[in-house]
């Protein structure tokens, strides 16, 4: 009867079943920190006066690199000089890494039944790869480098089933927002969140990344999706050791289950500023833009830029607007090279720069000022998230924020 | 690693842990779905000290609050309180500006566990109050008392008690690695 999550909880605490609402402590796989969350992290660590469990630990860094001022230099550095002090193999410098989340999955810590936990809260991406996986914080990350184990409490498991035909220019991130405009923010809150239906089977890898990415803007634990064919062939030459894929049983219980049509799915934009507050991309034509990012750990991925470079191919970019397109990983970057879509971008006049988180969290390389509206492929559209506490975040698919950066305002890449 | 400024120790922030059996202070009053980046904006995430990450708490949504907050007071809230991004420097920063307790409809998940473990009581709790009322909040009978109405939560899980009364995670797991629990 259990879930993929209390099925991945219980084999990780060594206990035969788990119910929802068990407070358990778990062997973790992997704990991931970035050089925000990493600083503090090191700091608790000293107190331990041990060594870490350098095989398990990864340090990405990534919000504030390459370095945005003095102070994220330092904080960088840290992490750096913990990598070293620790020997600690799985640390990913500036050039040779990328957006932390996206890092994880391609350099193959991500797989199947795994339980990985990261000090950001977007580590619920892996999901997407049948792993259960949740943000923690600093402390915590500083006790599971130490110990290899963290507390949970057993979540209770919603099913969302999404079936149909998927209308064009949809993507994984249309679903996502449609299913957070219908739950809300805390629509799963302390739940870990199950998809299924034709629909997501269908969809890519990367889509499935970009669902799993958001469910912590529904409030959820974890966001995942049971692994298939498209996994294991992505994981196969790329995994670290062995991995056993968990599915759910036939009669799993589950707290809830929401059932969408996929044609009721239209290109969705969340408006300022919370990723609930959903809109039909064409119903929000009137909404002129000053920048159009497309990046992020939800939508920096090949698949994302060459939507965005088909739309925008042979194309300018509106004059009253910035385009910027940030790939998500080196591996992203020199593959969109080769395959011509940096070409396509520069050519329409976008800025492109190697991997950060920077703009999506209004660090640095694309901070909105006072009153400037912003379209983003990215995940949070908070009260001052990309700059100025007056400035505004649109969220969308990469088609929309293609496709509006052409013509200057929100647009549905269908009315091209 | 000491603090420059506040000459503490990062992480003693954990070990006034121990949960008063009450507490009395002045609310601040917040509505749904406040979330990391309000409490403390990004371009504060360059440092992990309370009292400067508190210097900068609900700057855009609420300017003045670090300069009039006063020690000891409490935020109350609606629901999904301390939602978004992961990071521990929002607990640190309302540690930092002297917040003695959240208490709020409820809590994103993130941020609860964070609170816990670095020592700033969290309260799940729909409570109606105004700023600058006085609240009450007795931990031992689960009761929070403000504007003569009582409002009972429910105590937390013995595990979650137990590590807050151990002086949070940190301590919890110093004492796990003093026994010499063997780590696999």
């Amino acid at each position: 009867m259990p879930t993929i999550s209390e099925k991945i909880l219980a084999e990780k605490s060594g206990k035969k079943r788990v119910e929802p609402g068990e407070i358990i402590e778990a062997r973790v796989d992997y704990v991931m920190l970035n050089d925000v969350t990493g600083l503090p992290a090191f700091e608790v660590f000293k107190e331990f006066q041990t060594e870490p469990l350098t095989d398990r630990v990864v340090l990405i860094p990534d919000h504030y690199v390459p370095n945005k001022d003095i102070a994220s230099a330092e904080q960088a550095k840290a992490m750096r000089e913990f990598a070293r002090k620790y020997k600690i193999k799985n640390y990913f410098e500036v050039g040779r890494g990328g957006v932390c989340h996206q890092l994880m999955i391609e350099e193959g810590f991500v797989a199947p039944g795994r339980l990985i936990v990261g000090a950001d809260s977007h580590t619920c991406s892996y999901g997407a790869l049948g792993s259960f996986a949740t943000g923690i914080g600093s402390t915590e990350a500083a006790a599971v480098m130490a110990t290899g184990k963290l507390w949970f409490k057993v979540p209770e498991t919603q099913k969302f089933i999404v079936d149909g035909k998927l209308n064009r220019y949809v993507m994984g991130k249309d679903i996502i927002l449609h299913i957070i405009g219908d739950i809300g923010v805390s629509g799963s809150l302390y739940k870990a969140m199950e998809f299924y239906g034709s629909v997501i089977s269908k969809l890519s890898l990367s889509d499935r990344i970009t669902i799993s990415n958001m469910a912590i803007e529904a409030g959820g634990k974890a966001g995942i999706i049971p692994p298939d064919k498209k996994v294991f062939d992505y994981l196969n030459g790329r995994v670290r050791g062995d991995y056993r894929e968990v599915y759910s049983d036939p009669d799993a219980v589950y707290s809830e289950k929401f059932e969408y049509n996929a044609e009721e799915i239209v290109p969705t934009v969340a408006m300022p500023s919370l990723p609930e507050n959903t809109a039909p991309a064409s119903e929000l034509g009137g909404i002129e833009i000053d920048q159009a990012y497309l990046g992020s750990c939800t939508n920096g991925r090949i698949e994302d830029l060459r939507i965005a470079a088909e739309i925008l191919k042979g194309k300018k970019i509106h004059e009253d607007v910035r385009m910027i397109v940030v790939p998500a990983s080196k591996r992203i970057f020199e593959q969109a090279v080769e395959e011509g879509l940096i070409k396509i971008f520069m050519d329409a006049d976008a800025y492109v720069s190697g991997p950060t988180c920077g703009a999506c969290l209004g660090g640095y390389m694309g901070v909105l000022a006072k009153g400037e509206v912003c379209i983003s492929s990215t995940n949070r559209n908070f009260i001052g998230r990309m700059g100025h506490k007056d400035s505004r975040v649109y969220l969308a698919n990469p088609a929309v924020v293609a496709a509006s950066a052409i013509t200057g305002r929100i647009t549905d890449p269908n009315e091209l | 690693m000491n603090c420059d400024r506040c000459k503490k120790k990062f992480t003693d922030i954990g070990k006034k842990m121990k949960i008063q059996k009450k507490i009395r202070g002045r609310v601040w009053k917040f509505g749904d779905d406040v979330d990391t980046d309000q409490i403390i904006p990004a371009q504060y995430l360059v440092t992990g000290d309370p009292k400067e990450l508190g210097e900068h708490a609900f700057e855009n949504v609420r300017p003045g609050f670090a300069r009039k907050v006063k020690e000891g007071d409490v935020i109350v809230a609606g629901k999904n309180f301390g939602c978004g991004s992961s990071r521990e420097h929002a607990p640190r920063a309302l540690i930092g500006a002297g917040i003695s307790c959240v208490i709020a409809k409820s809590f994103a998940r993130i941020f609860y566990r964070n609170s816990i473990n670095i020592g700033l009581p969290v309260v799940e709790c729909d409570v109606e109050a105004e700023d600058g009322d006085e609240v009450e909040v007795d931990f031992e009978k689960g009761i929070v008392e403000v504007n003569g109405k009582r409002y009972s939560f429910p105590s937390l899980p013995s595990f979650l008690l137990n590590l807050i009364n151990s002086g949070g995670l940190v301590s919890y797991v110093k004492s796990k690695l003093s026994k010499l629990e063997k780590r696999c």
